[in-house]
């Protein structure tokens, strides 16, 4: 992978050549060679400190917000400090100018676009460990020069047959780099080349992000780098929230910070355009490069998921593993239904429609209404042992991204769960509803006690209402709303009925008297082996991502069905029981890997409605929300 | 550089560094003077009114320097930047001029000759053959002379100055009259501003030669047709002439901005001044009265200063892609249109738009490669005035292409366009066709009309709907689907807002602790649709609100001091839920909803959504439902219209389309209105009132815009009779008649049972009357003896209110449980 680094700093003293569209194809023609996208270090994995500067890295994040588009030197003259030449210089994929700029006739305006990005919300543990030793794998051999050993990580990313060339780098990158920094720059040795050096330094630019700066990610207690990313084409094509594995080129220049300090300064008289910036939006849009560092993009791919396990290319092109995996579906399915029946107290039911709560997707918006989403209300949760923060750990060891969110009263009150635009600092400051698609949001409403909500309760709780409804979250814009679609699955436990809305609610039938509770609880095996948990997290996402069709037979006999249920008693049965019972049927299907609709499954689905209702009426509501 | 060769060079260098110090420049230097002269009244503390005067007799008056040429040979090299073509600042007649910081240093650019070489490098720049016709400002192609012809010629027939010395330009009106003006305005506004500037007030003092103005007349060009949103600006714009529309977020505190710098020797006490040009001032280090080196210093009261302001504006939300963030751009007011705008203010901008270079740290050998790009403002206009006054049909009118005006109108002509439309609605919704088209009706709304004249004031032209029904029958949907189909859409649940959230509300601008009216959403959504959900659940004192608004469609405010009546031009989409859970067909319309009559009769159309509970219906709603879960969008798309299409229908009616009621029309309303209260009649009751008709008349009105029809046709009042006619079926039905009564939705109460009240009342009365006198009666006792006498089963509600009537009549109270008489 060494050559693409000297191909870029070749061909960017060449402007003119046309290089950027070749090195772009060059580098997607390069990625999608088997693993090659695993020999690129991560800013995931990987400490900020321990990678090079200008040097292609990835990483795996969600789009938190977008800066204004800037306009930057495209090509401009510089002069060469050694030979006193002219010469014409690309400033793409770069920060700085080096060497100065001469005059501006030369000079080609080009425009590009900024993302501030942040790790994926809510990204569970396992999922970083794997895909840091997916890393490790490849990369297996010691290198002793570079004897970084990460916390979870075993090896460097460096390859030792690197070695050679990274050594003759390292001795050009200070020509360059130490340019750029200028010698009084204090904060050089951070971004600067050289391994060895920096090793001495305490690696703690991860582990404690300066008190000042807060990095804005939507969830409470979330770490890990956050990323300017600078796109150069099609940023119209990204959305606010995407996830994105971008790889790019890594700059850490601390002139970008430095020039920073700089303005704080000079407050002069005469060049009030400087002082205009209020100091937290300086604070924010020009963070030190060594907390934030900014990525330039190279290419950048959407991911539809992020599960480390399954294959990095898409279902449909990968059908030796679809068929594989889909043969095995049903008996995995059952598996993951005996390894969540006792978590769920011994309830067989309740651990069925949680699978199907698990796979649900919106997969489809028809005008306001979005299709697909199973928001399921788990009521009666005992409240003793802890018991809803246990099932919680076991829902995020097999879920790729989720998050907890216990809903009491001080959550509600003081939490921000909307993000709010702060025009100050012109940025949206984010809310704990900014997910990434496909999160699990766990709401514990057990934790809810008697008590007085305040307005931004009041708020919080229309927020989630209109989660779970529209699976939309209205971004406050101050003097405007504006609408986000999500597609987050929420699940409810609850002791009696939800205040929220929800799709679907299944009273849990304990099978366990309340007295041994505590006993039954502690004794449950809640770390399977990993092998099987692996299994489970495959079955999980692979089965959110098939494909679904109903025939135009199995049509028909829905339509009768359901003419022949009404005839019987119209009060049983609304168009809303319909909208429930076709998405049961469909993530019946797609749990047991069929991709369309059968009779068969059709009079599975109604049965399992008609016990889940069956309970329902046992327990009737109380509080007379509208379903 | 004394000699006139070299002052290319030098010029060349002033644009984009520092001008050429006016080290050669003497004491008696007449151009340095006269700029003094012209500043002094706005800079310095004493005006000066004679010395534009004595100006004005000085033989190189710059105005004839702009038309003859630049560099003469005679003048000094540093005249150069005086005699500049763009040296628009004469004085006219004791009419100071002012600068225009919004068009930056525009004094610095030369004049050149075409037939000479295009400045290259170093090439000698100015001919010194004055061909007048031939010159062009430096780097552009804009020739001095024709421009300012063209624009005094253009200008003859518009010029008037009212009270502020401006001269608002449209673009459009340049365009179309001469093109290629418009281009070079709109490619080098720089130049060609101040050349209108210099038209313009010639052209005035010409006419008006004795009048005084505060300032010059400054051209202030708007609607420039460039660029109309934020997210299409690139570097192509930069300083070219921009509209652009947006949202004010920030604006900054008042900045002074140096405009000239006075410097003192410390020495001899000489003093010379310095334009500031681009923030930088090139501070001389050598006095040229004593030459001493490094002995000036700045004088900062006697320099001239400018008002300039930071102006923030964000996208506004309709020009937004979804899934997207506002972009937010940097704009710089400069003197009076400092304070023009506030937070929150919609507007549209336009101005140049700039790109500076990031400042290079002195110290440091590298930039950031990154620029900073702002809009200097020329003119804003203010979008969302129309809610304090009249409707601007100017900012309203969104454009449309030939084409999709083509395919409108195509989709106009077809037979079956109102089908069309309506089932294009909410398709995810299944069924209840004529709720669609009331909707549909109520999206075009009626034409506007103005009695204000005759006392009326405006008339109603927005259709208000309310829809009842069970819950989960999709009405929440049907009002989130309207709400994202139009532009001016609000979304309000009755259970969460306030009177304050829908009307408007007085709030304390924290920072400038300015009072700020912010408006609610009835206020928010003129001309466009309310929606509010659980109608039934809001607060007594805030459906009073509603009453004002949707009949005189006004909102008065009477808080903190603050006293004004807004616009509130809304129509209304209000969704209840009844009372019981369930909708009880055994009780009236208002029975189950529990709202108050005097409200439900503003609403032109009251639907009941309810569960129909028949086999065939239920099959095709299981049709439906199962297609929209398996069928793929492309499907879809062919099935129904573009929701884009529908939006840009609707748009172009409503703006495009006002008909008018034709004669037969006319006709067939009145006849349905007579028809209407003959219906009652017979029973002696009133079943028809005037705001009925004005509900057919405004459905007609509805029906003819959706065929892109200028006039109201009969088939338009036959539908609009049509519906209401549902309408009132489903809503004012007496279900202890089964008859159709308009009195249930108009007094809250339909006619039998009025007269079954006063039955009771009367038998009631009756009764205690054949008791005697007796004083005081239990309360129990004397509902059961009514029971006994009366042969209809008697409820306590209605034994209740027959009570009331009595106690209305004065022959009776009730207190607790005792009932006494009176008299």
């Amino acid at each position: 992978n060494n050559c693409w680094h000297d191909f870029i700093t070749a061909s960017q003293n060449n402007p003119n050549s046309g290089w950027e569209a070749k090195a772009v194809e060059f580098f997607k023609d390069h990625l999608k060679e088997k693993d090659a996208h695993t020999w690129v270090p991560s800013l995931n994995d990987v400490p900020l400190h321990y990678l090079k500067p200008n040097s292609l890295v990835k990483f795996r994040c969600l789009i938190q917000d977008m800066f204004d588009p800037e306009f930057y030197m495209g090509v401009y003259e510089a002069v060469d400090p050694s030979t006193k030449a002219k010469v014409l210089r690309c400033g793409k994929y770069k920060d700085v100018t080096e060497c100065g700029v001469r005059s501006l006739p030369n000079t080609v305006t080009a425009e590009r676009q900024t993302f501030y990005c942040v790790p994926i919300p809510g990204e569970n543990p396992w999922v970083k460990e794997i895909s840091s030793s997916c890393l490790g794998f490849v990369q297996a051999r010691v290198v002793p020069s570079t004897s970084y050993a990460p916390t979870r990580q075993k090896r460097s990313y460096e390859e030792d047959d690197d070695m050679d060339d990274m050594d003759t780098q390292m001795q050009r990158e200070p020509h360059t780099a130490g340019v750029q920094a200028g010698p009084q720059s204090p904060t050089e040795q951070h971004g600067n080349g050289d391994c060895k050096r920096r090793e001495t330094e305490a690696p703690s630019s991860q582990t404690a992000p300066a008190s000042h700066l807060d990095l804005n990610f939507p969830l409470p207690g979330e770490k890990g780098p956050s990323c300017l990313v600078k796109v150069y084409e099609d940023w119209d094509g990204f959305k606010l929230n995407d996830t994105l594995e971008v790889f790019g080129i890594l700059s850490v220049s601390p002139a970008l910070s430095a020039l920073a300090d700089k303005k704080d300064a000079s407050s002069s008289l005469l060049d009030p355009t400087e002082c205009m910036e209020t100091a937290e939006e300086q604070r924010v849009h020009s963070p030190p490069a060594s907390l934030v560092p900014r990525l330039h993009v190279l290419y950048a791919k959407p991911l539809p998921h992020n599960n480390p396990l399954l294959p990095s290319a898409t279902l449909e092109d990968n059908s030796a593993f679809l068929s594989s995996t889909l043969s095995e579906m049903a008996s995995v399915r059952a598996e993951l239904l005996t390894f969540l029946t006792p978590i769920l107290l011994g309830d067989a039911l309740a651990a069925e429609y949680l699978i199907l709560h698990l796979i649900s997707n919106v997969y489809s918006r028809r005008d306001v209404l979005p299709l697909g989403k199973f928001t399921l209300n788990l009521s009666g949760c005992p409240t003793v042992a802890s018991y809803t923060e246990r099932f919680y750990q076991i829902i995020q060891q097999l879920v790729p991204s989720s998050y907890y969110l216990g809903m009491s009263l001080q959550n509600m009150n003081q939490m921000r769960f909307v993000p709010k635009k702060d025009y100050s600092a012109n940025r949206l400051v984010s809310g704990a509803l900014q997910l990434a698609r496909n999160t699990s949001l766990f709401l514990d409403e057990t934790q809810l006690e008697q008590g007085q909500l305040d307005t931004a309760g009041v708020r919080n709780v229309t927020a989630l209402g209109n989660l779970i409804t529209w699976q939309k979250v209205d971004y406050d814009f101050n003097y405007h709303q504006m609408e986000f679609p999500c597609n987050i699955n929420v699940l409810i436990a609850s002791e009696g009925r939800s205040l929220l809305p929800s799709d679907c609610q299944i009273h849990l039938q304990s099978q366990i008297t309340p007295p041994h509770m505590e006993e039954y609880l502690s004794s449950i095996h809640v770390h399977p082996q990993a092998s099987q948990l692996n299994k489970f997290r495959m079955y999980l996402s692979v089965a959110r991502l098939l494909n679904y069709s109903i025939s135009d037979e199995v049509t028909k006999s829905v339509e009768d069905d359901f003419v022949d249920m009404r005839k019987d008693d119209p009060q049983s049965i609304s168009a809303e029981d319909l909208h429930r019972m076709l998405v049961v049927a469909r993530l019946l299907s797609l749990s047991l890997g069929q991709t369309s609709l059968s009779r068969d499954s059709w009079l599975r689905a109604k049965h399992i409605e008609l016990l889940r209702r069956s309970r329902m009426e046992q327990h009737t509501c109380v509080n007379g929300n509208e379903p | 550089m004394s000699s006139p060769t070299s002052t290319p060079g030098g010029r060349k260098r002033g644009r984009n560094t520092n001008p050429s110090t006016p080290s050669s420049e003497g004491p008696t230097s007449p151009p340095s003077q006269r700029r003094r002269g012209q500043d002094s009244s706005t800079g310095d503390l004493m005006p000066m009114p004679t010395s534009p005067a004595t100006d004005m007799l000085s033989p190189a008056a710059p105005q004839d320097n702009s038309l003859l040429s630049s560099p003469r040979p005679s003048v000094l090299p540093n005249e150069v930047d005086m005699s500049s073509p763009l040296m628009y600042g004469t004085p006219m007649r004791g009419t100071p001029a002012r600068q225009r910081p919004d068009l930056g240093s525009v004094r610095k650019a030369p004049q050149v000759d075409l037939q000479s070489e295009p400045p290259s490098a170093d090439g000698a720049v100015t001919s010194e053959s004055n061909t007048g016709q031939r010159l062009v400002i430096w780097g552009t192609d804009v020739n001095v002379g024709t421009c300012k012809e063209k624009f005094q010629r253009k200008v003859m027939v518009f010029i008037s100055v009212v009270g502020d010395p401006v001269l608002n330009v449209n673009c459009l009106h340049v365009q179309s009259f001469d093109a290629e003006l418009y281009r070079q305005l709109i490619c080098y506004p720089q130049e060609v501003i101040p050349t209108f500037d210099m038209a313009v007030n010639e052209l005035f003092f010409e006419r008006f030669p004795d009048s005084i103005l505060e300032f010059q007349i400054q051209v202030r060009p708007y609607n420039a047709l460039k660029t109309r949103n934020m997210r299409n600006l690139n570097p192509e714009d930069i300083d070219q002439l921009i509209t652009i529309s947006g949202m004010v977020i920030r604006t900054s505190q008042l900045i002074p901005e140096m405009q000239e710098a006075f410097f003192q020797c410390q020495v001899c006490a000489f003093s010379t001044r310095v334009e500031v040009d681009r923030g930088r001032i090139a501070e001389p280090s050598v006095c040229r009265n004593c030459n001493t080196t490094h002995s000036l210093a700045i004088v900062h009261n006697r320099s001239v200063f400018s008002d300039k302001q930071m102006v923030k504006i964000q996208e506004s939300p309709e020009d937004m892609p979804a899934g997207q963030t506002p972009h937010t751009t940097i704009v710089y007011a400069h003197n009076d249109l400092v304070d023009k705008v506030q937070p929150g203010d919609r507007i549209n901008i336009t101005g140049v738009y700039r790109a500076v270079p990031m400042r290079a740290n002195p110290r440091q050998s590298n930039v950031k490669s990154v620029y900073k790009t702002h809009i200097d403002a020329i003119h804003f206009h203010k979008t969302d005035e129309k809610r304090l006054h009249g409707l601007d049909e100017d900012a309203e009118q969104k454009l449309f292409t030939e084409d999709r005006v083509q395919t409108l109108k195509e989709l106009a002509a077809k037979p079956d366009v109102y089908e069309r439309l309506s089932s294009a609605l909410a398709p995810s919704i299944y069924e209840h066709e004529d709720i669609k088209k009331g909707i549909l009706l109520q999206l075009f709304g009626g034409a506007r009309k103005d009695f204000s004249q005759t006392g009326r004031g405006n008339f109603r032209a927005d259709v208000n709907i309310l829809l009842c029904g069970d819950p989960g029958t999709s009405k929440s949907q049907l009002l989130q689907y309207v709400y994202n189909l139009v532009p001016r859409g609000q979304y309000t649940s009755g259970k969460g807002s306030s009177a304050v959230g829908l009307t408007a509300y007085v709030m304390r601008d924290p920072e400038t602790r300015q009072l700020v009216l912010q408006t609610g959403a009835l206020v928010l959504s003129d001309n466009g649709i309310c929606c509010i959900d659980e109608f039934d659940k809001m607060s007594d004192s805030t459906r009073s609100v509603l009453h004002e608004v949707m009949e005189q469609q006004t909102l008065s405010i009477a808080k903190a001091g603050i006293i004004c009546q807004l616009n509130a031009r809304t129509s209304v989409l209000a969704a209840a839920n009844p009372i019981e859970s369930q909708w009880n067909p055994k009780k009236t319309t208002i029975e189950n909803i529990q709202l108050p009559h005097t409200l439900l009769s503003r609403f032109d159309l009251i639907f009941l959504m309810l569960d129909p509970q028949d086999e065939a219906y239920d099959r095709r709603l299981a049709h439906h439902l199962v297609s929209l879960y398996y069928q793929s969008e492309e499907q879809i798309e062919e099935e129904f219209l573009d929701m884009a299409v529908l939006r840009d229908y609707i748009a172009y009616a409503r703006t495009y389309i006002n008909p008018r009621l034709s004669e037969e029309a006319s006709q067939a309303l009145i006849e349905a209105y007579v028809d209407m209260r003959k219906i009652g009649s017979g029973r002696g009751m009133v079943s028809a009132y005037p705001r009925q008709l004005e509900s057919l008349i405004r459905l007609a009105e509805a029906h003819a815009k959706v065929r892109f029809s200028e006039k109201v046709e009969t088939i338009d009042v036959e539908e609009a009779k049509r519906l209401h006619r549902e309408a009132l079926k489903q809503s004012a039905t007496d279900p202890r008649t089964g008859f159709v009564d308009i009195s249930i939705l108009t007094t809250g109460m339909s006619a039998t049972a009025r007269k079954r009240k006063e039955e009771v009342a009367q038998a009631l009365k009756k009764l205690i009357q054949a008791k005697g006198k007796t004083p005081a009666m239990k309360y129990q006792q004397l509902l059961e003896d009514l029971r006994g006498q009366s042969e209809n089963a008697i409820t306590k509600e209605l034994f209740d209110e027959a009570l009331r009537a009595l106690a209305d009549e004065d022959y009776l109270t009730v207190t607790g449980k005792t009932v006494r008489l009176l008299a």
